[in-house]
């Protein structure tokens, strides 16, 4: 009963991963673009949250919603200002860009809001459930399946609607889309808006059941690359698939070696990935 | 990047003379970091530079070069020195690892598969107690003899550090002149494009990551020894990693002088930064580098010795078009007179 409850919150949390590798996948997938500071992203939708919870008495729903608005804006942002100018430029330029984001927004975090952790009441979302015997935080349950339902959007939305298909056809061919009437330049902005969002999102669900820190991004944002990489790069489901399975990796290895060594098996997982099959679950040859 | 014979004896002369001329402390200890980081970057160049492929986790190779010869002395009591070669032998071997599956991809795999394995060994050895876990390893704290290398100036460690800069750009400076560096330079500009001119990318890129693995080991290992310890945050954290990178990039990345350049720069304003704000300041310098960072990336990718070799460029040229209109004025005026 144990396994099966440590097993149930490992593909909880493997939704949420779910959910903000998505957005990194989207970006990356539509750019060849790496968002090195999208763990970062995680991180201040988790304190948009706090401080909405905090200063304006809003609810859940409202903060994730307010969280998701900010960050989208975030990201359109950070592609207007840096992306689009560094994103023909040299290799070296697109990595130093978005890793001097990194540190300024974990370093501003940390500085405006100190290094104290934070976090919002425990009980914020109800008391825990009893699921057949399975004990399950209510938090817990709602971030993973909110996690889910939306990372299932955000496939559909690409998909089946008008804007997937533009943003998608500018993924794969810029010039062309050009020709049909898409503006390249508007549909990566709103990819970026959307990555940034589902970063927020995340970031909201991630607050009512785990403290809030500057430096929370660091590991978050090193489990969105192995999630995207594990699932292959630019694939959304592949995306949802791997951060289940990391999400249950994670949960097994903290529950038989220690919490201590939960990265160390995801990390070691990415080299073995890189190792065997470098393209990933479902990512194209 | 040309530079005129007296151009390099005069650098040549300030790097050695430059701990003589004062008499303090503070200055001999600034200059001996400022050379250990230009080792660094310098290794780092290497790869990230001339190669292209940007490395964010070579701290790892700075760790292991930095645990070895104190663990040596730990196990064994021998002097530091007999860690060098070990700290050198792990690295590349873990080069080879991330090296091998990673240079068959596209650049993006390789600059995660390095931060995802300095990571994986940076948590390691934090809780390991075999290597001291969290706190970390000490060296010998008085010298026993002369190879302990433990000196309380820092003059000596200045020219020790002096001498493996001068053999690391003295060598850099042969690969960039040898069939080795254009295919470097080729496979940077075009992987695709030198792959169908016949240049053994994935070799190439494997033997200067080595390369470059190899140097970063040794400047852990002098790092070392100048502070006589090491723990995870200062061997293997992502920090360490950045440090050479900004470093490097700032200066010019894949020029032979960008390194110093931005070591000279940075190490400085890094310490003043530390002593301005004090403890809380560590925050602050990272938003600074932060900056630095994205403003290089978004205006000057080339770094420093690039702009300033463009400004050179067009004050030459200007000049150049001026000469030519002061040599065409007495021609017009005569036949203006006629």
């Amino acid at each position: 009963m144990v396994l099966m409850q440590v097993i149930v919150a490992g593909l909880l949390i493997g939704a949420v991963y779910a959910l903000f590798s998505s957005g990194l996948t989207l970006v990356w997938g539509m750019m060849n673009v790496i968002n090195f500071a999208h763990g970062e992203f995680v991180m201040l939708g988790m304190y948009v949250s706090f401080w909405a919870f905090t200063l304006l008495h809003f609810g859940v729903a409202s903060f994730s919603l307010a969280s998701a608005v900010m960050l989208f804006i975030l990201g359109v942002l950070v592609y207007i200002c840096l992306i689009k100018r560094v994103m023909r430029g040299p290799m070296l330029a697109q990595i130093l860009s978005t890793f001097g984001l990194v540190l300024v927004l974990r370093y501003s975090a940390f500085w405006a809001f100190g290094s104290n952790f934070v976090s919002l009441p425990e009980d914020i979302l109800g008391p825990s459930l009893n699921v057949g015997g399975i004990l399950l935080s209510a938090p817990k349950l709602v971030a993973g399946c909110v996690a889910l339902a939306i990372t299932i959007g955000m496939h559909l939305l690409l998909t089946r609607t008008m804007l997937g298909s533009q943003i998608l056809a500018v993924a794969e061919n810029r010039n062309a889309a050009m020709l049909m009437g898409i503006r390249p330049d508007r549909m990566q902005a709103i990819a970026w808006g959307l990555s940034g969002a589902s970063a927020g999102i995340a970031g909201a669900l991630i607050a009512t059941f785990f403290p809030i820190s500057a430096t929370v991004g660091e590991s978050l944002g090193l489990i969105a690359f192995v999630v995207v990489t594990f699932g292959g790069f630019g694939s959304v489901p592949g995306a949802m698939l791997a951060g289940l399975i990391i999400g249950l990796i994670q949960s097994l290895s903290a529950f038989y070696f220690g919490p201590i060594y939960q990265d160390v098996f995801v990390y070691a997982l990415f080299v073995l990935v890189l190792w065997v099959r470098p393209r990933g679950l479902m990512g194209k040859a | 990047m040309m530079m005129r014979r007296s151009g390099w004896i005069a650098l040549a002369l300030v790097l050695i003379l430059f701990p003589l001329s004062f008499d303090n402390p503070y200055y001999e200890q600034l200059g001996s970091l400022v050379l250990l980081a230009a080792i660094s970057a310098s290794a780092w160049n290497l790869i990230g530079g001339y190669a292209g492929q940007v490395s964010v986790g070579n701290a790892v190779f700075f760790g292991a070069g930095a645990y070895m010869p104190l663990l040596f002395y730990k196990l064994w009591e021998v002097s530091p020195l007999y860690g060098f070669p070990a700290g050198i032998a792990v690295s590349v071997v873990i080069a080879v690892v991330i090296g091998i599956p990673t240079f068959r991809l596209s650049g993006h795999y390789f600059s995660m598969a390095t931060i995802a394995v300095a990571e994986l060994i940076r948590i390691v050895v934090s809780n390991w107690d075999f290597v001291g876990a969290s706190i970390g390893l000490t060296g010998p704290a008085v010298a026993r003899d002369w190879s302990d290398l433990v000196f309380r100036s820092s003059i000596p460690y200045y020219y020790m550090f002096l001498a493996v800069l001068t053999i690391l750009l003295v060598m850099t400076y042969c690969i960039e002149r040898s069939r080795f560096g254009y295919y470097l330079r080729a496979l940077r500009s075009g992987e695709r494009a030198a792959r169908s001119l016949g240049v053994p990318v994935s070799r190439c890129k494997l033997y200067i990551f080595i390369l470059s693995a190899i140097f970063t080991s040794l400047a852990g290992s002098l790092y070392a020894i100048k502070f006589g310890f090491a723990d995870p945050a200062s061997g293997f954290g992502i920090l360490v990693s950045v440090n050479m990178v900004i470093v490097a990039a700032l200066g010019g990345a894949g020029r032979l002088l960008g390194p110093l350049l931005g070591a000279v720069i940075l190490i400085p304003l890094q310490s003043e930064t530390n002593t301005l704000f004090g403890g809380g300041g560590t925050g602050f310098t990272y938003i600074l580098y932060g900056g630095i960072i994205m403003l290089i990336a978004r205006f000057e990718p080339g770094g420093l010795l690039e702009l300033w070799e463009r400004i050179r460029d067009r004050r030459a040229s200007r000049r150049a078009v001026a000469l030519k209109a002061a040599l065409a004025e007495p021609s017009s005026q005569s036949q203006l007179g006629r």
